[in-house]
């Protein structure tokens, strides 16, 4: 076992122990925000960890390249669908303000409508 | 690549993807079920990242940029149409329920039609 494949082995198990992490934490918290934040764990940092190792084992310069924008299109999609889910889910009331430390957009939204009242 | 390396992959994937299912059944909003699917899809490629691996299929590296090309598609596509529904639609119904609600129906059809004539 040459270094290598050391090194793919180490990316391989952090990868899926994230991924395992991410899911428990997706099984396990209690409002939508919460489950999104542990979601985010196996799409970013499990995907670069995993595609990482993908190279190592695989060891071609060309594939590499694949993988690596792989990950590229991961980083540029994945904002995208937790922005919608997160606003989708701010405006059809899913998420918890009681759960929260700070609540800025509520605070913000609710000061607007007294100055439109007022 | 080492046997022992991927069976503890393999497991540790198997695990993760059991989990989020439970999740996606249990819900208890759409929301909650697109994020597990998101889970979901990021396991699956860590699965063909695997396969890819220990079978050397290297055209699999392309099936792994579709994925996260159009993974997120679902999860867009849901969030727009997702509506604030109420406690007790959120749950999946039991079969006499949903027998129930689809005489409901068909009776509210049936009298449309006298209705109509």
């Amino acid at each position: 076992m040459n270094a290598m494949m050391i090194a793919a082995s180490v990316c391989l198990i952090a990868g899926c122990l994230l991924t395992l992490v991410a899911a428990i934490g997706v099984a396990r918290f209690p409002d939508m925000l919460a489950r999104m934040h542990a979601a985010t764990k196996p799409q970013v940092l499990g995907l670069m960890l995993l595609m990482a190792g993908l190279a190592f084992g695989l060891g071609s310069s060309q594939l590499t390249w694949k993988l690596v924008l792989v990950v590229v299109f991961q980083l540029l999609t994945a904002p995208v669908a937790a922005h919608m889910v997160g606003r989708a889910g701010y405006r059809t009331g899913k998420v918890r303000s009681d759960l929260l430390v700070r609540d800025e957009l509520t605070e913000d939204l609710e000061r607007a409508r007294l100055r439109k009242e007022s | 690549m080492s046997p022992v390396v991927m069976a503890v992959c393999a497991a540790l994937l198997t695990a993760a993807a059991v989990v989020t299912l439970y999740r996606v059944e249990k819900g208890p909003s759409m929301l909650d079920r697109v994020v597990a699917l998101d889970v979901l899809v990021s396991t699956l490629i860590g699965c063909l990242a695997l396969v890819s691996l220990w079978f050397g299929r290297e055209d699999l590296v392309l099936v792994l940029m579709v994925l996260a090309l159009v993974g997120f598609v679902g999860a867009v596509t849901l969030a727009r149409f997702a509506a604030s529904e109420p406690e007790e639609e959120r749950r999946i119904l039991t079969e006499a329920e949903a027998a129930a609600a689809e005489a409901a129906e068909l009776e509210d059809e049936e009298s449309m039609g006298e209705d109509s004539r």
